[in-house]
């Protein structure tokens, strides 16, 4: 294979990894965007959570000498636990009350949610780089194609795959993901069929969370770094893939996540790294601009 | 008893929930664990007080919307001297005449941090026209401040011109910017709105840390020069911060003024009513574009106004200044006070501007606090400290005897 090919597939791939984590934050923004029509500022913030927790265990795990996949496990499943908690007390403390608010009110106070997260954070942990470990192996059996492609990155890809199918099947299978889905798209209605609707939306936000944490902690172990302020842009990023997605969509999140995440890597590769950010920026702006219903969403029907 | 039960239970989640983040601290240069248990005692312990709290101020924020409807509310002693014209007027008179004497009683460093006060004050009341009077949520609005800011740190920085010919340019450069994002932005609504100048935000301040070689980069600009005085240089530290905060006064009494006015001018009461119901309002023959449009490239003309005002006070720019958080918390002035209240965003303004610089201990957790007053706000007073007043039309008595047959709820137009 030639550098030039190489190099074009190093990208793709680079790109897919940090599209799946995209992904998996997204999904929390268009499950609750579809259910209460709110975009959840303070999403990005419980990613960066779930890396912190991630790490915090990782770091407890670490002092008693656990196998490497253990410690990435427990890590994980921690880090969704307390996120998926921090999740549920959100939307109790800064969403129920404003439930018949106007618009507006909700968005505020998320932002407000979102600065509060981001500071406390930084208060009781540290507002320095922490080092995050490595909590993927490297699989010998990969070897052959590691050139292209690391071992974290194909955990990565695999872990988000079965983990979004997982989510497809609840949705489309089971009675809660059914409840969920008519709540979605008709709140009253769903509630004078004997749906309760309060816990439904805890459950959005649930699972939402919980996405969102394992997303956290596996970028956190690629980046081998974290921050208190990377769940800002992460957030950002994955609301643009939400969007681009069509926002409300599932589907559409997943693959807007992709095709962000491949994007922004190519533009990077080829045009400016510098300017990376710049590029995920001006797709969100464009495709709100030009087809805010984005690729996989109707267009909504104004009533008046 | 249940409430008790109910306040040690929210307390022991509290704890529970934020075990990792409080309890534990990695301490990586060591690389060994921190553990501060005394932590999850104060968590439980306050979350439990404040759950009490918050438990009383909801069921009270209920009972005063019962007896709204009920309408059996008289208005508070608070609101009394507020809607009293006399004693505001004497009030704003003497504070005026305290304003203006000031540089002679305090020191140069208490006239610095009043400017910066007076500063926020421009760029939270040029924000209310765009969030509080016609009800456009922009998150990027520290974008436009960039925009007036390096307009004249780069006009003087390569072209050497002044501090008095640039301040109209920069608030016009920074309308200019606002219309440019506005036209085609403008037909999104609420969030969506949101979401793109939070997008043109970021990208405004990503372009000038990375075009290096016009903007200086991450670097900034420094010495810009300050404002003359007709053809004297105003070299002293100490007399050009008290002219500059003469400048800032003015600029501040002239927003206030023309915001007042704009307030209840047509176009004001266009902004209102798009803010209310856009589709009503386009029905009762409100261009809602062009309306949306002048509210905000007036609202940005007023960002640039200050941002050129902030780069001559600290003769230093940088893209660090003005980054979300800087549109954040200039947001969080016009919740503070009220959105669509023009004394309430003044409040507002120079409460988080003060308050922190003279509670010193408090600073660091500046940022946290105004996130938390942030949500508090939005669910027990949405208003805020002192809500927006609507103008009341009475009707003559000569109307009054013809339509007598008319239901009590007409007499109060907004």
């Amino acid at each position: 294979m030639n550098s030039e090919l190489q190099y074009f597939f190093e990208l793709v791939f680079s790109g897919i990894t940090k599209g799946s984590i995209y992904a998996l934050i997204a999904l929390g923004y268009t499950m609750v965007y579809g259910i209460i029509e709110l975009i959840n500022f303070a999403h990005g913030e419980i990613y960066m959570i779930g890396a912190f927790t991630g790490l915090i265990v990782a770091g407890l795990l670490g002092i008693f000498g656990f196998p490497l996949l253990g410690v990435l496990a427990i890590a994980v499943i921690c880090a969704i636990i307390w996120c998926a908690a921090y999740g549920y007390t959100i939307e109790k403390v800064a969403y129920r009350p404003l439930r018949n608010a106007p618009r507006l009110s909700p968005l505020i106070s998320a932002i407000g949610m979102s600065i509060f997260l981001q500071n406390y954070v930084q208060l009781a942990q540290t507002s320095d780089f922490l080092p995050f470990p490595q909590l993927i192996p490297d699989f010998e059996f990969l070897d052959s194609i590691a050139y292209i492609v690391s071992s974290t990155d194909v955990v990565i890809i695999v872990l988000s795959a079965v983990v979004m199918t997982a989510l497809h099947c609840f949705i489309k299978y089971t009675n809660m993901g059914k409840a969920m889905r008519a709540t979605a798209q008709n709140r009253k209605m769903a509630m004078l069929l004997g749906i309760d609707a309060d816990s439904i939306i805890s459950v959005t936000f649930v699972i939402g969370s919980a996405l969102a944490a394992i997303g956290g902690v596996l970028i956190a172990s690629r980046m081998g770094s974290i921050d208190a302020y990377i769940g800002f842009l992460a957030g950002m990023k994955a609301f643009t893939a939400a969007v681009l997605g069509g926002i409300g969509s599932i589907p559409g999140a997943m693959f807007g996540g992709l095709v962000l995440g491949c994007c922004e890597n190519l533009a990077a590769g080829y045009i400016s790294s510098d300017y990376a950010d710049v590029f995920a920026f001006l797709i969100l702006v464009l495709i709100l601009t030009f087809r805010p219903s984005g690729i996989f969403g109707r267009a909504p029907v104004q009533k008046v | 008893m249940q409430i008790l039960k109910k306040a040690i239970l929210t307390g022991i989640w509290f704890a529970v929930l934020t075990f990792p983040i409080m309890v534990v601290k990695v301490d990586h240069i060591e690389g060994k664990m921190v553990w501060r248990w005394e932590n999850a005692g104060y968590i439980a312990i306050g979350a439990a007080l404040l759950s009490l709290v918050w438990r009383y101020l909801l069921e009270r924020k209920a009972m005063r919307r019962r007896q709204e409807e009920l309408a059996i509310r008289e208005p508070s002693l608070w609101n009394k001297i507020l809607r009293d014209p006399k004693l505001i007027r004497t009030g704003l008179l003497i504070l005026l005449l305290l304003m203006l004497i000031l540089p002679a009683l305090s020191s140069t460093y208490h006239i610095n941090i009043i400017a910066t006060a007076l500063i926020y004050v421009v760029l939270a009341l040029g924000l209310n026209i765009a969030v509080g009077l016609s009800g456009q949520l922009v998150l990027g609005y520290a974008a436009f401040y960039a925009v007036g800011a390096y307009a004249y740190g780069l006009a003087n920085h390569y072209l050497g011109i002044g501090f008095w010919a640039m301040l109209p340019v920069g608030g016009i450069i920074a309308a200019l910017a606002g219309i440019l994002l506005g036209l085609p932005v403008l037909r999104l609504r609420g969030d969506y709105l949101a979401i793109v100048t939070l997008g043109f935000g970021e990208i405004t301040r990503l372009i000038i840390q990375n075009w290096s070689s016009l903007t200086r980069g991450p670097g900034g600009i420094s010495g810009i020069a300050k404002p003359g005085f007709f053809n004297f240089s105003m070299a002293d530290v100490a007399v050009s911060s008290v002219y500059i905060y003469y400048i800032t006064l003015a600029l501040a009494i002239l927003t206030i003024f023309v915001v007042d006015r704009l307030k209840h001018s047509r176009v004001g009461r266009a902004w209102q009513a798009l803010r209310e119901d856009e589709i009503a309002s386009e029905a009762m023959g409100v261009d809602t574009m062009r309306t949306k449009l002048s509210a905000f490239a007036l609202s940005s003309m007023w960002a640039g106004f200050a941002g050129v005002l902030m780069a001559t006070k600290t003769t230093f720019i940088n893209p660090n200044s003005f980054t979300f958080m800087e549109s954040a918390l200039i947001l969080s002035m016009v919740v503070l006070g009220g959105m669509g209240s023009i004394w309430g965003v003044v409040l507002g303004a120079v409460a988080i501007i003060l308050l922190p610089e003279y509670l010193r201990a408090f600073s660091e957790y500046r940022m946290l606090i105004f996130g938390a007053i942030m949500v508090a706000m939005m669910v027990f007073r949405p208003q805020g400290l002192i809500p927006p007043q609507f103008r009341r039309y009475e009707i003559p008595d000569y109307l009054k005897k013809k339509s007598a047959g008319t239901p009590e709820g007409a007499k109060e137009g907004n």
